[in-house]
């Protein structure tokens, strides 16, 4: 399947994201992913961003409907594999990467909390200003040991000196029925693959188990009929709040672009989150 | 003969002697002298203090304390505040409110920190207790700005008013304005952890002008300066004021308004806020300078020429907050010209850079140490550090109650020698003797936990991170240090056989943190069915503990002593090992 570039940026072809999770995985990649995308050039950032968007909103009939219009993917073969094993899925990713997305229950590991041991190399006196640091460090969960507050202020301290905001960005991810809201620091992923499993991971367990916010369990006894009703059911979509208030499917635009806008996450149901494509596709065309 | 001597006094004589005495540690020690004072002290105790709120449970405290009006609870780990407790783990407050609001309608404190507080509780409280004075949430979240209208709307007695550090949903800004217009007896409001969202400027400056009592008010960082002049002007008898972000364009009029305002404040004795700084708005603070004994700096991204004056105006300063940015040279002068110094903490301007971005080593903390004799507690973060410095900075510094060192990179060495930071650390506790508080960084051995284990007697709270080579490291700490309360760990190679060879020194202690370690699933089952009065939590998010073999290591572990046994509140990937079948399903 001749995947054009511009849709890659998903990250269903990268292969580095992948062999990050140090887990064994067929490799997937199409010959365009091993080269470096374009959109992760900085100068040529801006230009190349609408170009993408309007580019992706010309898909194949696959995602178009008749009218052009958002159709969210029915539950047919196609899919079947891809939604036995994520509840989470993003509209394109479906379609897009059914032939070369590695099943989600292969992805293991923990991408957002790596084992920190692990990444240090422990025999080593640790860099001291005499040696030469690698210019980007893989980042250890809470360390330096520094509140979010704090990170956040430096975060957007950094953003209006126009620089790469290094450290961390925070978002709360809630999921409509979940008891209690996560955080998910944005910087430890580099694409909306990480972000997906990572997110699933986290959210799986509120369709096994019940909390009330208050603190009050309640222990259902969810039976296996009714769990596979919910994996193979309604399909759950990520949407993102942005800059703008506005809100949108995750996996619209390019990976950096998301994470600069992105404010807050919200796991939606399927049917719920229809009303946002079009949406998505007018501010696209506005902006251009 | 105890007998008669207890009876010698009639209950009222000896209630009024327990009046004088307020910290709970007396407090409790009271109580243990007899029978009769035990209950003497419960009926008369009015302040209570419960460190872990799942050590014992609400109806517990309540049944003993039947007439307390102020309480503070404490829920999550402290490692909490650096991601690294899950969220959904717990801390909830609501089931105390919810069992108070129906015992104690006389409530008129709640302090709380590191809790989930839902709006559901805040218009619990507001409902509940009709002569509430202080709300004080300490690094909470849960909650929204709903919440606090609710607070606002329904307690007329209200003194103060504490949001430090918190998590709040900022819905809207307007919540200030539920605070009814013949409401006045505001004492004191921190509003700094707020959102940059636009704030209810009209609706604050009414608020100020009629609560006369105020002294304490601490903005965010949506409040523009030129507001800042406006709400001061109405309260010149602030004594801890934080300002908003203070940048805006350079003008003689906003700024000769602003020095004006300042120079009224004759009570001002603490500052804080100063986001977005621009140098030129900052002599504006001179005037109050001189009373100052506590600035917060460590928002404030200004370089240090213009931090060293700032410092050198403040001969009184007694607490320092700073970014790294003041560097070694602005620490010196801080030395010199800041003698009443007791506490210090430099923060790191730019902690994920792989290069040091500012001069700031360990020369800064010794130039401190050396020339502040009343410097007590200090929390530095820099990217090296050597024994000598830390032997130097002992000896001149003993009496340091709390030092908490980050040295950025894990397992640094001693720049000079290459060698482990084990004897530096060794000084600081072997000379440190009243040394209440310790956190440990850089290249560690087991040797560092044997000094601490043999000389920090007093050691109340210890955190340690990426440092150790075995169990014997832990053996050290958990067999030596006799006043130990906390201990949390993260990323050292310590196993079960120092935690189970210690199992009942854990009940002497608050809780115990370990993540990343090396203790294994089937220790910690052990360590819950043989010790009925710890609840031991694992929490692992990779799923539940008994699909991997016994001896894999958990992720994470928290043990804490209580009287109330397991909770039920746990969200799936926590698990209580207790007595019956060791391990209990989510």
């Amino acid at each position: 399947m001749s995947t054009p570039l511009e849709h890659d940026y998903i990250g269903l072809s990268e292969t580095s994201s992948v062999e990050r999770s140090s887990e064994k995985i067929p490799s997937s990649s199409s010959p365009s992913s091993s080269s470096t995308h374009p959109n992760e050039d900085k100068t040529t950032r801006t230009s190349l961003n609408l170009k993408e968007t309007e580019l992706r909103l010309g898909l194949p009939d696959a995602i178009d409907g008749p009218n052009g219009k958002w159709v969210f993917p029915m539950h047919g073969k196609s899919d079947v594999e891809l939604a036995k094993g994520a509840i989470l899925a993003f509209p394109r990713a479906v379609l897009e990467g059914k032939n070369n997305l590695p099943s989600m229950r292969e992805v293991g590991g923990l991408p957002q909390s790596p084992n920190p041991v692990q990444d240090k190399n422990i025999l080593v006196p640790s860099s001291n200003e005499h040696s030469n640091p690698p210019a980007s460090k893989a980042q250890v969960v809470g360390w330096p040991p520094i509140r979010s507050f704090r990170k956040n202020t430096m975060a957007s301290n950094s953003e209006k000196n126009g620089e790469d905001a290094a450290g961390c960005h925070y978002v709360k991810v809630s999921m409509d029925g979940a008891p209690y809201l996560r955080k998910v620091d944005l910087k430890t992923y580099k694409t909306y693959m990480e972000l997906s499993s990572a997110l699933e991971k986290m959210f799986t367990c509120f369709t096994l188990g019940h909390c009330s916010s208050n603190g009050l369990a309640v222990r259902d006894g969810l039976s296996e009929s009714r769990l596979m009703d919910l994996l193979h059911g309604s399909e759950y979509v990520l949407t993102y709040e942005d800059k703008d208030g506005d809100w949108m499917l995750v996996g619209d635009v390019p990976w950096e672009m998301f994470i600069n806008s992105c404010k807050r996450l919200r796991i939606v149901k399927g049917s719920e989150a229809i009303g946002l494509a079009p949406r998505a596709m007018e501010k696209c065309k506005n902006q251009s | 003969m105890h007998k008669k001597m207890a009876f010698s006094f009639p209950d009222e004589v000896l209630e009024h002697v327990f009046s004088f005495i307020q910290s709970d540690k007396d407090r409790n020690a009271v109580s243990m002298v007899c029978k009769s004072w035990y209950e003497i002290e419960r009926w008369c105790r009015r302040k209570v203090f419960v460190g872990n709120c799942y050590a014992v449970s609400p109806r517990m405290v309540i049944r003993r304390f039947p007439e307390f009006r102020s309480i503070e609870l404490k829920g999550k780990p402290h490692f909490a505040d650096f991601n690294l407790v899950p969220d959904g783990w717990g801390g909830y407050v609501f089931p105390w409110i919810a069992e108070m609001a129906g015992a104690y309608p006389w409530l008129e404190e709640i302090r709380l920190k590191r809790m989930v507080v839902t709006d559901e509780s805040l218009e619990l409280i507001a409902k509940s207790f009709k002569n509430f004075k202080v709300l004080v949430l300490s690094s909470c979240e849960g909650f929204s700005t709903d919440g606090l209208a609710a607070i606002a709307a329904s307690c007329k007695n209200l003194k103060e008013l504490d949001l430090r550090d918190c998590e709040v949903d900022d819905l809207s800004a307007h919540w200030l304005s539920h605070f009814p217009e013949t409401y006045t007896s505001l004492v004191s409001l921190n509003i700094s952890c707020l959102g940059s969202d636009e704030a209810s400027f009209s609706a604050l400056e009414r608020l100020v002008r009629r609560c006369t009592n105020l002294k304490t008010l601490r903005l965010n960082r949506a409040v523009p300066l030129d507001k800042i002049a406006n709400i001061l002007r109405h309260a010149p008898q602030l004594v801890e004021f934080g300002t908003g972000t203070y940048t805006a364009d350079v003008r003689p009029d906003v700024y000769s308004d602003l020095a004006g305002v300042f120079s009224s404040c004759k009570e001002l004795k603490s500052l804080s806020g100063f986001w977005d700084v621009i140098p030129d708005y900052l002599p504006a603070i001179y005037p109050v300078c001189s009373k100052l004994t506590s600035l917060n700096l460590s928002y404030a991204t200004i370089q240090s020429p213009d931090l060293i004056k700032l410092v050198s105006h403040c001969p009184n300063l007694q607490r320092l907050l700073v970014l790294d940015y003041i560097e070694d040279s602005g620490l010196e002068v801080l030395a010199s010209s800041c003698k009443d110094l007791q506490e210090l903490r430099v923060f790191p301007s730019d902690p994920f850079g792989a290069e040091p971005n500012v001069s700031l080593t360990e020369q800064g903390l010794v130039a401190v140490s050396l020339g502040c004799p009343k410097l007590q507690s200090v929390l530095y973060f820099c990217r090296r550090m050597s024994n000598e410095a830390l032997v130097t900075i002992a000896r001149s510094r003993p009496n340091f109650t709390r030092f908490r060192l980050c040295i950025i990179e894990p397992k640094t060495a001693d720049y000079l020698t290459l060698e482990p930071l084990d004897v530096g650390f060794g000084a600081i506790v072997q000379y440190c003797k009243d040394l209440r508080r310790l956190s440990l960084s850089g290249l560690l051995t087991d040797r560092v936990f044997e000094y601490i284990g043999t000389y920090a007697k007093k050691l109340e709270m210890l955190s340690v991170a990426f440092a150790g080579d075995s169990d014997l490291g832990l053996h050290h700490v958990l067999s030596g240090c006799e006043s130990l309360r906390k201990l949390e760990i993260r990323d050292c190679p310590f196993g079960d056989k120092a935690l189970l060879a210690n199992a009942a020194k854990l009940e002497t202690m608050r809780s115990l943190w370990m993540s990343s370690c090396a203790v294994s699933f089937a220790a910690c089952k052990l360590l819950g069915q043989k010790m009925p009065r710890l609840n031991v939590e694992v929490i692992d998010e990779r799923g539940p503990p008994d699909s991997r073999p016994e001896n894999c290591p958990v992720d994470k572990l928290y043990i804490y002593r209580s009287i109330a046994g397991p909770r039920f509140d746990m969200p799936p990937f926590v698990w209580t090992m207790d007595e019956d079948s060791g391990l209990r399903l989510s």
